[in-house]
């Protein structure tokens, strides 16, 4: 091939294809808005931090030992008791109506039994969502063996003293804004992506680009261009928010940071790509892309850990390049892992581009009906 | 009802103080306001469609025929004047008159995933059709629409003209006061069209039905009793059919071309002389008229050739109001749109090449097509089709919508495998060939297919850079185009703001620029009007001077008459291949107009029962 006119083949189908997309102010507007408009409401919304809690008391043993352990439990800036009662049955209707998250119950024998070395209390927690459930029982715990201590004086033989490392408070915005630089991006790139092709199959202008000299290389590579562009302009305005406005520290590197989300890009575009080859109209694509995108952030790990998932689901999230931009972004972000260190992300996401890509090529000169 | 009409190119209404027509258009005026721009889309309309008989509506695209319709349905309310259907005002009471009347939308909405009896059905249904006379109504439908036999056919599957019957079967589920029919027949073929019409006029002699039609073909115009010519939102005339052809009489004439020239190429001569009012190749001769002497014309003296006058046609009265009318105009206002288009190109570059012969047997051939099959599915859309194309030789691709064309032209063009057959695009399979290979074609689909959101520059640029060209070469090629095509004014206009008749120039320039060879044009006349057409067709004459092979897809029967040779496809199968004067003669009908031809050739396929 000569290599002189496959660069101006190149030049030609660029400038046309980013006139087409960047023309247009709308498709601008479109471009800026959501990332700004979805970076601060994550940023405020998605917080697993739990700062209020309501809860009722159930204090059948009315001892000085119960009394001095709600009062610590009341103490706690996070607690806010609600409701008390003699007997369970008072408080169960505020747990039914969600006026309390979680009910204490202190026995009758509560001090006894303390005298004898171990006493119990029972919480009831609302099992309707199981994720705050578990927060407010792990927090009333960490109250109980602090009040334990206290009482005994701090002779337990073994105590944990954690440390959260990379996110020392253990803030949920932490994690979850530079997940999100990757998970932004990947949206408007699926659909830029997506819809190019078909939107030109729709129109009949790729008909007309089948029969000139252009080659599919040349003209995917120029498909390819605007979505990632893209999609790095909106992971860098989502940084800036991130970094600045949030203030959560960056540990990494810029450049690693950008180069895994190039790599990242390149990968989802390729998967974009080869959906609109296949379609045969924009409505088409609108389907694929919502049962594709839905099961490939929830197999990211993004919202739930990969390791929790059946072995054969773990699997197939090695097809997502989601769960690795995921990985990465917050390795280099919070702890400001290098090239080393995250690699082997880029191997998946690298394969799924080199396999997604020629095929989109391929299957848009031969689906071509 | 009958009385005799004036209407001599005037615009006088025939008045009848005693019947007052089931439709009555007074000082009509509709204007459409966009952002950038106002349209004034039909400027004082007075009209009256007398009951009990059919009605045409003609002129050229953007005359107001559709809006009109519409105002008339009440989907529209009129800027100025009064309306009035079957005696009630339309913008008073919409929806009673949309309950008095039927109307058929150019595309009519079947529903293709429903079969013939279901679609009948359920359009009985929504107009309230009592269940007792519906079944009786559907057997005289399907009787005389010869449904009957695919009542379980999906819509969908039906051929272009059967879909045009079912939808004027479902608009008739219900004897409406008054049925409107916006261009029924556009793309449908010749005898399905015929066909058509004969249901017409037998609904209107059964059952007094009051009909409006709006056409682009004269021949179905001078079916009607009266026919009101449009153009630019106002009437022209209105008249009789004989009326109107009375306005050209004694300016008709039809002259042969001499031995081994392109009719079309005498036709060029000839619509270059300013006496000359239209000229067009019909039934084996050039037709043309003009209000001087034939013998003054210096095209004919110089060919020593002789006119004959002709009976005139109803398209000869249009067309002369038409151009009297442009002229008109372009005294007013400058050039623009249809007139603009109108405006010859530059004299042929090669005139020995014009003067001589339509492309000689001895040139080499450029495009080979042995045993072409293609399936989709079961359904065969091109049966065993092999052709020949020489270099320089216009050749067209015939046949209703429906038929195979595109078919092949998208395969001849590498964008469809073939099932099975050989394809030789300038010596290679353009699907299989390097890229490099695709530089010989140039391409125009069939409808707008360039880049909407990029200026007519940059489109340009961007084709003569995928074709290419570059730095001095890809400049130098854009003003020519340009220039050729009138575009320079539109430079930096966006693609989609562009009118129609520019958005094809568009097309032609970008198809154009990198000068191919051999130029595929898919369906390049459809929906723009006769001037434009004709202007359209003069361009051609000029680039096959040149030595552009063209291979062109129309249905149009009537443009069959500009190729060299041509083929008509009718269900995927090649009916007849040959120049227009081999496949007269072959049939032994001098003389006849190509739609006779068409329907001719179809009843000698099907054995030859129905009658001529």
């Amino acid at each position: 091939m000569n290599i002189m006119l496959f660069l101006r083949h190149l030049f030609f189908l660029c400038q046309k294809e980013l006139i087409s997309t960047f023309s247009d102010k709308r498709m601008r507007i479109q471009l800026i808005m959501p990332v700004l408009l979805q970076g601060f409401l994550f940023g405020y919304a998605a917080n697993y931090n739990l700062e209020d809690i309501p809860y009722a008391v159930v204090d059948a043993s009315h001892s000085s030992a119960s009394r001095s352990f709600l009062a610590s439990v009341e103490g706690s800036p996070a607690f806010s008791c609600a409701a008390a009662g003699e007997r369970v049955t008072d408080v169960t209707p505020a747990l039914y109506n969600s006026d309390v998250l979680l009910i204490i119950v202190i026995p009758g024998d509560f001090d006894s039994q303390l005298a004898k070395g171990t006493a119990a209390i029972e919480l009831i927690t609302d099992g309707r969502n199981p994720m705050i459930a578990g927060m407010t029982a792990r927090y009333v715990t960490a109250i109980a063996s602090t009040w334990s201590l206290q009482r005994t004086g701090g002779k337990l033989p073994v105590t944990v003293e954690s440390r959260t490392w990379f996110n020392p408070n253990q803030l949920s915005r932490w994690t979850f804004l530079p997940s999100f630089l990757a998970m932004i991006a990947f949206v408007q790139v699926m659909f830029l992506a997506g819809l190019s092709i078909a939107r030109e199959r729709e129109r009949g202008t790729f008909d007309q680009l089948l029969v000139t000299p252009l080659s599919p290389t040349e003209i995917l590579i120029c498909k390819a261009t605007p979505p990632v562009l893209v999609g790095l302009m909106q992971s860098m305005m989502l940084f800036l928010i991130v970094r600045f406005w949030f203030g959560v520290p960056f540990a990494g590197s810029f450049v690693t940071l950008f180069t895994s989300i190039l790599i990242f890009l390149v990968s989802t575009t390729g998967l974009g790509l080869s959906i609109s080859s296949i379609s045969r109209n924009m409505q088409q694509v609108l389907v694929y892309l919502l049962v594709l995108m839905i099961p490939m952030v929830l197999l990211s790990g993004l919202v739930t850990p990969v390791d929790n998932m059946p072995q054969a689901l773990q699997l197939v999230t090695w097809a997502d390049p989601m769960r690795f931009i995921v990985d990465a972004v917050r390795r280099i972000y919070l702890e400001g892992a290098g090239f080393a260190e995250i690699g082997l992300d880029f191997i998946p996401m690298l394969a799924v581009a080199a396999v997604t890509m020629p095929a989109a090529g391929w299957l848009f000169r031969h689906k071509a009906a | 009802m009958t009385e005799a009409r004036q209407g001599h190119g005037g615009n006088r209404q025939a008045e009848n103080a005693q019947v007052p027509g089931i439709v009555e258009a007074r000082g009509i005026r509709k204007v459409f306001v966009r952002k950038h721009d106002t349209t004034v889309a039909l400027e004082r309309l007075d009209l009256t469609v007398p009951r009990g008989e059919i009605t045409a509506l003609v002129g050229p695209d953007g005359a107001g025929k559709t809006t009109f319709m519409r105002l008339v349905c009440g989907l529209m309310k009129p800027t100025e004047g009064r309306l009035h259907v079957a005696g009630l005002d339309v913008a008073a009471h919409p929806q009673q008159v949309q309950d008095a009347l039927s109307y058929m939308p150019q595309r009519f909405g079947l529903y293709e995933d429903l079969t013939v009896l279901e679609n009948l059905e359920l359009y009985a249904r929504l107009h309230g059709v009592p269940e007792d006379v519906r079944q009786q109504r559907f057997d005289h439908l399907l009787a005389m629409t010869e449904l009957a036999a695919f009542t379980g056919r999906l819509a969908g599957r039906l051929s272009g003209g059967m879909k045009q019957k079912l939808g004027l079967a479902c608009t008739l589920v219900r004897s409406p006061k008054l049925l409107l029919l916006d261009e029924p027949t556009v793309g449908v073929d010749p005898l399905s069209r015929r066909e058509l019409w004969v249901i017409l006029e037998q609904m209107v002699r059964e059952e007094h039905l009051s009909v409006l039609v709006s056409t682009a073909y004269m021949e179905e115009a001078a079916r009607c009793r009266s026919v009101f010519v449009l153009n630019h939102g106002r009437i022209l005339a209105h008249g009789t059919p004989a009326d109107l052809c009375g306005l050209a009489a004694g300016c008709c004439y039809g002259v042969v071309p001499p031995a081994g020239m392109a009719m079309r190429t005498l036709q060029d001569r000839l619509l270059r002389e300013p006496a000359v009012l239209d000229a067009v190749p019909a039934a084996g001769r050039v037709r043309f008229t003009t209000r001087g002497r034939p013998e003054e014309l210096s095209a004919l003296r110089e060919l020593q050739l002789a006119a004959q006058p002709l009976v005139p046609r109803l398209e000869d009265g249009f067309m002369m109001l038409l151009k009297d009318d442009e002229a008109r105009q372009s005294v007013t206002a400058p050039a623009a749109g249809a007139a603009a288009m109108t405006k010859a190109p530059q004299a042929l570059q090669a005139p020995d090449r014009a003067a001589g012969t339509p492309a000689a047997a001895g040139a080499p051939v450029e495009i080979e097509v042995r045993d072409l099959v293609k399936m989709f599915g079961d359904f065969t859309a091109v049966a065993h089709t092999s052709f020949d194309v020489r270099r320089g030789e216009v050749f067209g691709l015939l046949g209703p919508n429906g038929a195979g064309k595109t078919t092949t032209f998208r395969m001849l063009c590498g964008l469809l495998p073939a099932t099975s057959g050989k394809l030789r695009v300038a010596g290679v399979d353009l699907r299989t060939a390097r890229t490099q290979a695709r530089a010989n074609i140039g391409y125009v689909a069939q409808k707008f297919s360039l880049y909407g959101g990029l200026s007519v520059y940059e489109n340009l640029r961007f084709f003569g850079g995928a074709y290419g060209l570059y730095g001095h070469r890809l400049r130098q090629r854009i003003a020519a185009v340009m220039e050729e095509f009138q575009l320079k004014e539109q430079a930096d206009v966006r693609a989609d703001r562009l009118p129609g008749g520019y958005k094809q120039r568009l097309s032609m320039a970008a198809a154009l620029i990198h000068e191919p060879k051999i130029l595929f044009l898919d369906e390049p006349t459809s929906g723009i009007d006769p001037l434009a057409r004709r202007a359209f067709w003069q361009q051609i004459t000029q680039l096959s001077a040149q030595g552009t092979t063209i291979i062109i897809t129309t249905h149009f029967m009537e443009e069959a008459e500009y190729c060299d040779r041509f083929m008509i496809q009718d269900h995927g199968k090649l009916l007849v291949l040959g120049s227009p004067a081999e496949i007269r003669a072959r049939l032994g009908r001098q003389g006849a107009g190509m739609d006779d031809i068409f329907v001719a050739i179809v009843e000698q396929a099907r054995g030859g029962t129905a009658d001529a």
